[in-house]
């Protein structure tokens, strides 16, 4: 083959790689390299989306980290969601999983049933446990009361919203449940068999046999929970809307957090900058802040899967 | 756990158990009761709250405020008057809209590059793929403030759905990522022969690997479907403004601000906003499986 026909061949397939690529090129291009760029640009403008926007310097900057009363107390929320809330959620869908590929009974019905609520609307299902959890006539008060234990304010109560949004998380649990389930069923019987010959006991198995096996699926489930963390949105902001009663109406403007900045999360800060006050400038430094916590994470769990790139 | 009772089985009959038979086949027993009784207090945790829902929204409007837990009268009048609200309807038709067509969307302009990112060799391959798993992983918040005056400001569509339903025609990461390690599990040698046969590269794609990548087609669909009918964060910000373009959930939530004393009327149109998802399941359920599976092990 001549040098000619061989690079004309080659052009012909990048040509062709083009065309297949281009729709994904266009949306990269349009929702993702450029308001990347245009959200550090407006990190240091002052603009209120009217004029035009002015340079500022680092004033967004210092006012977020140092002036805007909701920006600590979002970090100390995430960080206790990622301790509790994605630690729950991890341990229980691990159990849920060991437990369906034990039932030998039912199995398909008691799957279906574990994995319903992860269907469920979020803004339904915050509905749904607002009202379950509500202090004064919910059911789970109710129960509780009649069975003499304390009855807490949960969504309303600022030492109770963050455990009630926990039992929500943990109630949609099934996507793990899935993934735990394949990943528990691919571990080989043999090695089972001969740990149960050499008389070990079920702990033993679980931590000799079991873990080593799944630890790639507890590690992808444990940083995609903690992405999912830092990304809670619309739980926490329907949930304390509702409970505080406030919605919707006219000049009654609901502000994130309630009760006591309690539920509040990164990108409600976003929203509350944005599209509350618009201070366009400091939203976009939240966001900043938010997309570096994003991709820190997305790294760890790439690293942690080559072959998730690789995949050949 | 009956693994225990099989090397007792051929040399020990039925109708003379041996002591340690009879304690294995007990062992044995036990055990499942135990399994099943915890399967059934687990299924309790996740099935009751469907249950006090529907229970509630069945009740009249007086029961509702009480700590009753089953309704006194069962009022099947409350899914009509849900359903009568002004505005239910055209939710429904916007949340129709913004999830079929978006599904549509995706799927064609997903498609091709997923295939392209699985079977093409190019440079700039692995550097698409770590671009693709970034943008997946990306809170839409983080671009929202560009986004939003792009097309409030320079296109005027603010108070409509389209700046959501435009971006799915531009590939979704999501789905491309979750195609493409589909994609990898069909071998090259269907395409090689396809090849021999005189097939292009696009004719490859939709008489071969179309075919056998229904599966993989099917859960993205389905997950495009769900996460449009889910968004409450891409309709508040566009569509907060103008009650017409609203979708059900974020209908649903000035629903309960429009009648926030009647706790059956919002639990009676919860219902009616997780029924239809919860439909589509059960009408796919192994799609929607495998898909889960996929995003998790696969890869």
């Amino acid at each position: 083959m001549t040098t000619h026909t061989l690079r004309s061949k080659r052009r012909g397939s990048a040509l062709r790689t083009a065309a297949f690529m281009a729709p994904w090129l266009i949306g990269f291009t349009v929702f993702f390299a450029y308001p990347m760029v245009s959200t550090v640009y407006f990190s240091f403008m002052d603009y209120d989306g009217f004029g035009v926007p002015s340079f500022n310097g680092l004033a967004n900057w210092t006012y977020v980290f140092q002036d805007y009363p909701m920006f600590w107390p979002s970090l100390r929320n995430t960080l206790w969601l990622v301790l509790v809330m994605v630690t729950c959620r991890v341990l229980f869908g691990l159990g849920v999983g060991m437990l369906i590929t034990r039932i030998k009974t039912g199995t398909g019905l008691f799957r279906t049933l574990f994995y319903l609520p992860y269907l469920a609307p979020p803004v339904a299902a915050t509905l749904a446990f607002v009202f379950l959890l509500n202090p004064g006539t919910g059911p789970v008060n109710s129960v509780l009361g009649d069975l003499g234990l304390p009855t807490p304010g949960w969504f309303n109560d600022a030492s109770w919203s963050k455990p009630a949004l926990t039992m929500l998380a943990v109630w949609g649990i099934g996507d793990l449940m899935v993934i735990f389930m394949a990943a528990l069923l691919d571990v080989p019987k043999e090695q089972y068999e001969a740990a149960e010959l050499d008389g070990t006991s079920a702990w033993q198995r679980f931590r000799f046999v079991t873990l080593p096996n799944i630890s790639p699926i507890v590690l992808f489930a444990v940083v995609t929970g903690v992405i999912q963390a830092m990304q809670y949105y619309t739980q926490p902001l329907v949930a304390g809307k509702v409970a505080s009663g406030v919605i919707g109406g006219s000049g009654q403007q609901f502000e994130p957090g309630y009760p006591d900045r309690s539920t509040l999360t990164l990108p409600q800060l976003v929203y509350n900058l944005g599209f509350q006050r618009f201070d366009y400038g400091s939203a976009c430094v939240v966001a900043l802040v938010l997309f570096a916590l994003a991709m820190a994470f997305t790294a760890l769990l790439m690293r942690g899967r080559d072959n998730l790139i690789a995949g050949d | 756990m009956t693994r225990l009772l099989v090397p007792a089985a051929p040399v020990r009959p039925a109708d003379a158990p041996t002591p340690a038979g009879r304690t294995a086949r007990r062992t044995a027993l036990l055990h499942w009761i135990a399994v099943h009784a915890l399967g059934v207090a687990a299924a309790l945790f996740f099935v009751l709250p469907f249950v006090f829902v529907l229970l509630t929204s069945l009740m009249s409007d007086q029961q509702a405020l009480t700590r009753d837990l089953t309704p006194d009268t069962w009022e099947w009048e409350n899914y009509r008057r849900v359903w009568d609200t002004p505005g239910f309807l055209t939710w429904w038709r916007n949340t129709l809209l913004y999830a079929g067509l978006g599904t549509v969307l995706t799927v064609v302009s997903s498609v091709p590059v997923a295939y392209a990112l699985a079977k093409f060799r190019f440079r700039g391959r692995k550097l698409s793929l770590m671009l693709v798993i970034s943008m997946m992983m990306l809170p839409p918040q983080v671009v929202i403030i560009p986004m939003y005056l792009f097309w409030a400001k320079q296109l005027d569509l603010s108070g409509t759905l389209w700046p959501l339903i435009i971006p799915t025609a531009f590939g979704d990461a999501f789905s491309i990522f979750l195609l493409r390690q589909f994609l990898l599990t069909i071998p090259n040698e269907y395409l090689d022969a396809a090849k021999v046969d005189g097939c292009g590269e696009f004719r490859t794609l939709t008489r071969v690997v179309l075919p056998m990548a229904r599966p993989g087609i099917a859960a993205i669909a389905l997950f495009q479907f769900f996460a449009a009918w889910n968004d409450y964060f891409g309709p508040q910000i566009y569509a907060s403004e103008n009650p017409a373009a609203w979708t059900l959930s974020y209908g649903l939530e000035s629903f309960k601000g429009a009648h926030h004393t009647d706790w059956n009327l919002t639990m009676a149109a919860t219902v009616l906003v997780m029924a239809p998802v919860i439909a589509v399941f059960f009408f796919a359920q192994r799609a929607f499986v495998e898909g889960v599976t996929l995003t998790g092990v696969k890869g």
